[in-house]
């Protein structure tokens, strides 16, 4: 994989903002349902992500980590 | 000032200088009458000892700032006088459930309302009771002369740490405004705890939250007799009383503060005619002394409270003589003082001429 | 892998009570990350409001004081005098800052307190259940002006950044939103000049924070975002207001 976003199940309140801030539109609800009765919201395309991270900047519930893939040296 | 000279001193002024000798570095206040002296030398005093000054823009703000300097685990006064006083009340349940301490002045004037500014002592309900909300205590102290205001806000300071609650030293307007000679005698004080739970910075060690809040009524209740169980331990060790000319005395008076010091004439009055009468001085309101009054309570044939007030102090009498004896009761209001003599008939007329209950 | 947005070590790992979609939880990020990057959390006292951010003593790793409503900056005020070597923020809503605390808001202002006051705007009282706050708009409809925010009887809304421009002891004032990742970063680069600001002893830092309220509003997150957007900021003075004289240190 190219960037990862690590997501934190158990934090996600289904608020849908991460959705709705994704450039590329990689992120979407899912038919998981943690802990709360929410329904997390999943990765649907890993490669495309370009770790804007506009995603974490918009999750008011520190549900996600974005890291780069480090280029060569 | 050297420790241990006298000097002619005006009772709010010997308060504010007990307490920088006390070591409080910080006043936060609002000028009012009769306690704007304690400002007004804590202005210009506090710089020299490198403290704080700082005049607030209202007394509910002053609270305030007396709760943040506290929580941050310093030693914090501010001083009032009854409408001030009213206006920290909801501050002063939040300083008891936040276990902050503090050391607060009230110089109590005429009431209610915009009132007068001559001497009451008409805020004890609020100072006993609990103008603010729950179930609180602060602890009430009540000096009677410009030496005691000296000796007891100085262990004022010492309660509040010990116990981490908020003392408060109550006295009327003429207390605040008398002069009277005074020492500061050197003191050795309480053995004291660090604050280890202060919130001024978490420096190599974990964080302190300094609320006043619970998330249930489960936890409510635990919180509640804590601070439940903390008020029995003041009251068992904390409930102080001067008495005079109590020991073969029939019957007593009860009163505090200038009221104390006027009954103190009646009494002697009274003993040149042959009555045995004594004086009951509480020091503190707040533990009430019930300790002193129920050792005497088989001994003493009749009591009568003489305040500065419609008559406050007088329940809390009755409470503890409980139907054993009359208790009766003599004032003046609006900022007036009764003289010796008024209060001479009154005991005549009320507990020699016919018994109340 | 390269972190590119990780946990703050300035938030404690406590989940937040908020609704979801609430700004609250992006705010308390970016306040988290810059007092980990400024090396503050050990030297910081954050004073909490009363308000659905009342418990944000439990989120953040400083230590905290939990004041009465209204009275977070007279809390400040007093600790920061009592200490004036440590970095002192209060974090209010809408109410406790421009409503019942507006006296104490603007007096802190007023003497130039060395504090920095985080003012959160969402124009309405979210903990007590959708009640008309000092900031809320004309029409707007709240549980008490349930017809519609009406000039004539209920006045204006107050735009207190706006206001405090005004007073000489406010030396910054800024007010951002956080309606988009832009905003947020935007945001986040006002937070730390006004962190700055009071490390640099200038005086009073202000900074408001557009903010939404889906669930009192009646929209869901997304559309309380474009409700801000579109609603709220054309009421709003935006930008830095007011910066010191004496640009307030550099921005590592």
């Amino acid at each position: 994989m190219k960037n990862l976003v690590k997501i934190n199940t158990e934090r996600c309140k289904s608020c849908g903002l991460c959705v709705h801030a994704c450039p590329k539109k990689i992120l979407g609800i899912g038919e998981f349902a943690n802990n709360k009765g929410y329904y997390v919201i999943e990765m649907k395309d890993q490669s495309k992500c370009i770790a804007c991270a506009f995603c974490a900047l918009i999750c008011p519930d520190l549900v996600l980590e974005v890291y780069r893939e480090e280029k060569g040296a | 000032m050297r420790q241990g000279m006298a000097l002619l001193m005006k009772g709010n002024e010997a308060i504010a200088e007990a307490a920088i000798q006390a070591g409080c570095r910080l006043f936060y206040g609002y000028p009012i009458t009769p306690s704007t002296e304690i400002p007004e030398y804590m202005a210009k005093k506090m710089k020299a000892v490198g403290g704080t000054y700082l005049q607030a823009e209202s007394e509910v703000a002053a609270i305030y700032m007396v709760f943040g300097a506290g929580a941050v685990g310093e030693r914090v006064m501010t001083g009032t006088s009854s409408p001030g006083f009213s206006l920290m009340q909801e501050g002063l349940s939040y300083l008891f459930a936040a276990e902050i301490p503090c050391v607060i002045v009230d110089v109590m004037r005429g009431g209610p309302g915009l009132g007068g500014l001559g001497p009451t002592q008409a805020d004890y309900f609020q100072l006993t009771k609990g103008g603010g909300h729950g179930d609180y205590h602060a602890i009430v102290i009540a000096p009677s002369s410009v030496q005691e205001m000296v000796n007891l806000t100085k262990e004022a300071f010492d309660l509040a740490d010990y116990y981490r609650n908020l003392v408060i030293i109550a006295v009327d307007g003429i207390l605040g405004q008398m002069m009277e000679p005074v020492e500061f005698p050197p003191s050795e004080g309480r053995k004291l705890e660090p604050k280890t739970w202060a919130a001024n910075g978490a420096e190599g060690r974990p964080k302190n939250n300094v609320i006043s809040y619970y998330l249930t009524p489960e936890l409510g209740e635990v919180e509640n007799k804590r601070w439940g169980d903390k008020m029995s331990l003041i009251k068992e060790n904390e409930q102080h009383f001067v008495e005079y000319e109590m020991d073969d005395a029939d019957y007593a008076f009860v009163a505090f503060g200038t009221s104390a010091r006027i009954t103190e004439t009646a009494v002697d009055m009274l003993r040149e005619e042959g009555i045995k009468v004594g004086l009951y001085r509480p020091v503190t309101l707040w533990p009430f002394p019930e300790k002193g009054l129920l050792a005497r309570v088989n001994q003493i044939k009749g009591w009568m409270s003489i305040e500065l007030s419609a008559g406050q102090m007088v329940e809390d009498v009755k409470l503890v003589i409980n139907g054993q004896a009359p208790v009766s009761f003599y004032g003046r209001q609006g900022g007036m003082t009764p003289e010796p003599e008024e209060v001479v008939a009154a005991f005549k007329a009320q507990l020699l001429g016919g018994a109340q209950v | 892998m390269k972190a590119i947005l990780t946990k703050t070590t300035g938030l404690t790992d406590r989940p937040f009570h908020y609704c979801p979609g609430c700004t609250h939880g992006i705010i308390h990020r970016l306040i988290g990350e810059l007092l980990e990057e400024m090396n503050l959390i050990e030297k910081t006292i954050g004073v909490a409001p009363v308000g659905c951010s009342g418990f944000c003593e439990h989120y953040f790793s400083c230590d905290m004081i939990g004041a009465a409503h209204g009275r977070a900056v007279a809390v400040a005020t007093g600790a920061k005098r009592a200490r004036p070597d440590r970095f002192i923020f209060t974090y209010q809503g809408d109410g406790d800052g421009a409503s019942i605390g507006l006296a104490e808001t603007m007096s802190a202002a007023a003497r130039g307190e060395r504090i920095t006051s985080i003012f959160v705007n969402n124009c309405i009282y979210g903990m007590t259940g959708g009640q008309m706050a000092p900031t809320s708009l004309i029409g707007q409809k709240t549980s008490t002006s349930p017809y519609g925010r009406d000039a004539e009887t209920m006045g204006y809304p107050l735009d207190l950044p706006k206001v405090l421009t005004q007073i000489e002891g406010a030396v910054y004032v800024a007010s951002v939103s956080v309606d988009s990742p832009q905003a947020i970063k935007e945001a986040k680069k006002v937070l730390r000049k006004a962190f700055q600001v009071q490390l640099d002893g200038l005086g009073y830092s202000f900074v408001s924070i557009l903010s939404t309220c889906p669930t009192n509003w009646g929209v869901n997150p997304v559309e309380a975002l474009e409700w801000l957007q579109t609603k709220m900021k054309p009421h709003f003075a935006l930008g830095e207001l007011k910066v010191p004289v004496v640009r307030g240190g550099n921005e590592s």
